[in-house]
């Protein structure tokens, strides 16, 4: 953010006693000041705990793997979040656009570049029906999205069965497709890092910088206001809805190029996951707050805690408490950095 | 003589089954401030969202400066000079001053496809608005607006509507549920918005606010216009019995005595 001039003073002590204590009220009332000391945390425990290893490129990659995968659903979800909604269909997309760039190009043939197009129209499809009916019905994006999942998944293994005659479908990419999605760069690091890269840079301009990004905390703040100030709340629904579509897409054709195969199931654990990185990144649940800065830090924490487990010699199941504690510890710092964020006032007058 | 700038002629609104409006006629003029009176449910809000493009009448007329005039959404009436702060709502607590003023009509700058919030534009003519209503107290458009008053937030609100050039401010119990200081603070708001030559409506409970600024007074008595008088041509008992429901209970009087004369 762009730091305000302040104003001039005397006394160079006294400037930087102000300037220290206005960069603390600055950094305390942004939605990521709670989720900026989690990640701290929780990266010293595992230095302690797991040791050099955890430093080593080897280490970062393993986390870095799973955090772009998870990072580029949970971007799209924070956004439907701060707009008053959730999104659980991602769990079905993900597999469906694998499986129909799997079949597409695995098992009919066809080029690559064709069936990654019809995976994310797919995605974009789902998130259209599932952005209308919003729109159409009083019923809870919770509900709404849970129903197209289970339509979504189910027709995806009717299909699946009934075109190849198995639940599941491998893929050779071509090179090129390979290199763009499916490479290791490095040999560890996953090129869908990289690609996430990209999504936080398009997502932090949608929500931070243009007009757009003001229309969704409205929308999520009062749904009904930001109607009558003029915002055409339906089609930024429809938007915002079609944008998560299109993201697990991505994801699911960026798992078919890494891992040359599709499965109906799996995708599932993306559901949850990207919540829970989306509020331990400061993101109030029902609406209105919340930061892209902060969806990055909580899925970065998430996913240090969800690898950096098996560095350690804890049992791996310990990572699954870890990480509810952390839940829970996230939103209450969150609460209290937010409570301190509305009774923030502006440099005191002396 | 000139037209009255917003005027409504039979109009009424019904929600399904439900009449909530029956046959409103209404007109205010350029700096003038019409008070809305009745009790809970009499049709206030109904009426003010019908003007304000969130309802559609369900027959009658609705005219600006004299040509009729039909609102498919709040934002038409919005573009004809319709400001309203609703009862509830209208402000988002979890958003700064300076992007809350500017909500569904953001400043920007930058090239082509590539706009860019303005956020230093937006939190200095937003603070600036405020101030010029002696709210100032308000000098940072960074801070979040849950960390405002009741009187701040209903004073901004309005702020916001004249800046974007109203000409009608209708204004729901913007005094509702404040203290004695935050209220006169908004009356005062709504003294300067008059002063501007904007016609103000204004829905209240209370009837000293509605006293301190009303030139015409207005009285919905479950969804009918109950009656409808100038400034000084009614006490102020007068006018609470109006509000609650007064006539309908000399209704009632009358008809007991009717009554009580057929017995005996
Ligand atoms: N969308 C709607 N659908 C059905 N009935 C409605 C709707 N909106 C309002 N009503 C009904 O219309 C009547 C008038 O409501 P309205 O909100 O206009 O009252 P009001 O005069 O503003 O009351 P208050 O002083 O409590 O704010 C109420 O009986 C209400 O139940
Ligand atoms: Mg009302």
């Amino acid at each position: 953010m762009a730091s305000a001039t302040q104003p001039p003073v005397t006394a160079p002590t006294a400037r930087l006693g102000q300037g220290i204590s206005s960069a603390f009220a600055r950094l305390v009332r942004r939605p990521e000041a709670g989720s900026f000391l989690g990640m701290i945390a929780v990266f010293v425990f595992f230095v302690l705990a797991a040791g050099q290893v955890f430093v080593s490129p080897a280490g970062f990659a393993s986390w870095l793997n799973v955090a772009a995968e998870i990072g580029i659903v949970a971007l799209p979800i924070g956004l439907l979040m701060i707009a008053g909604e959730l999104d659980l269909s991602i769990g079905a997309i993900i597999p469906a656009s694998s499986l129909t760039v799997a079949v597409i190009a695995g098992f009919f043939g066809l080029p690559d570049g064709v069936a990654v197009i019809a995976a994310l129209g797919l995605g974009l499809a789902v998130g259209f029906v599932n952005g209308t009916l919003v729109n159409r019905t009083a019923v809870p994006s919770l509900i709404i999205t849970i129903g197209t999942m289970f339509a979504v998944m189910g027709l995806t293994l009717g299909l699946s069965v009934m075109v190849t005659g198995s639940t599941s479908a491998s893929l050779q990419p071509a090179p090129q497709a390979k290199a763009l999605l499916g490479q290791f760069v490095g040999g560890m690091f996953q090129i869908t890092i990289f690609w996430w890269l990209g999504f936080v840079a398009v997502v932090a301009y949608i929500l931070h910088v243009s007009p757009i990004g003001n229309w969704i905390y409205a929308l999520g703040g009062d749904r009904i206001s930001a109607r009558n100030a003029g915002i055409p709340t339906e089609r930024l629904t429809v938007g915002v809805f079609m944008l998560s579509g299109l993201c697990a897409a991505f994801v699911g054709v960026s798992q078919v190029m890494v891992y040359q195969s599709a499965q109906v199931a799996g995708g599932q654990s993306f559901i949850f996951n990207s919540i829970m990185c989306v509020v331990i990144g400061g993101v109030l649940l029902t609406g209105g707050f919340g930061s892209v800065l902060g969806i990055v830090l909580g899925t970065i924490t998430f996913s240090m805690v969800n690898q950096g487990i098996y560095f350690t010699s804890f049992d791996p199941n310990f990572g699954s408490i870890i990480i509810g504690a952390l839940l829970l510890v996230a939103v209450l710092m969150n609460d209290t950095f937010r409570q301190m964020a509305l009774s923030y006032t502006s440099k005191k007058k002396t | 003589m000139t037209h009255p700038v917003l005027e409504l002629r039979n109009v009424n609104k019904s929600f399904g089954p439900i009449d909530v409006l029956h046959d409103i006629s209404l007109s205010v003029k350029a700096g003038e401030v019409i008070c809305l009176l009745g009790d809970n449910g009499a049709g206030k809000s109904t009426l003010i969202k019908t003007l304000a493009g969130v309802h559609k009448p369900t027959s009658g007329e609705m005219l600006m400066d004299g040509a009729p005039v039909s609102f498919a959404r709040p934002k038409d009436a919005a573009d004809r000079g319709i400001a309203t702060v609703h009862q509830f709502g209208g402000t988002f607590p979890l958003m700064t001053i300076g992007r809350s003023f500017f909500v569904g009509v953001e400043p920007t700058k930058g090239f082509g496809p590539f706009k860019i919030f303005d956020r230093k534009t937006a939190n200095a003519v937003a603070v600036k608005a405020v101030q010029e209503f002696g709210i100032t107290r308000i000098d940072d458009g960074d801070r979040l607006i849950g960390g405002l008053s009741g009187g701040e937030r209903q004073s901004l609100a309005i702020a916001r509507a004249l800046h974007f050039g109203a000409r009608v401010l209708i204004l729901d119990e913007p005094t509702a549920a404040l203290g004695v200081k935050q209220a006169s603070h908004v009356l005062r708001v709504v003294m300067e918005a008059k002063k501007r030559g904007v016609a103000v409506i204004f829905i209240t409970h209370q009837v000293t606010h509605a006293m301190a600024v009303g030139d015409h007074f207005a009285v919905l008595i479950r969804g009918a216009l109950a009656a409808s008088f100038a400034k000084g041509e009614k006490s102020r008992d007068e006018i609470t019995d109006l509000m609650a429901g007064g006539e309908a209970l000399a209704d009632l009087d009358a008809h007991l005595d009717d009554a009580a004369a057929t017995v005996s």
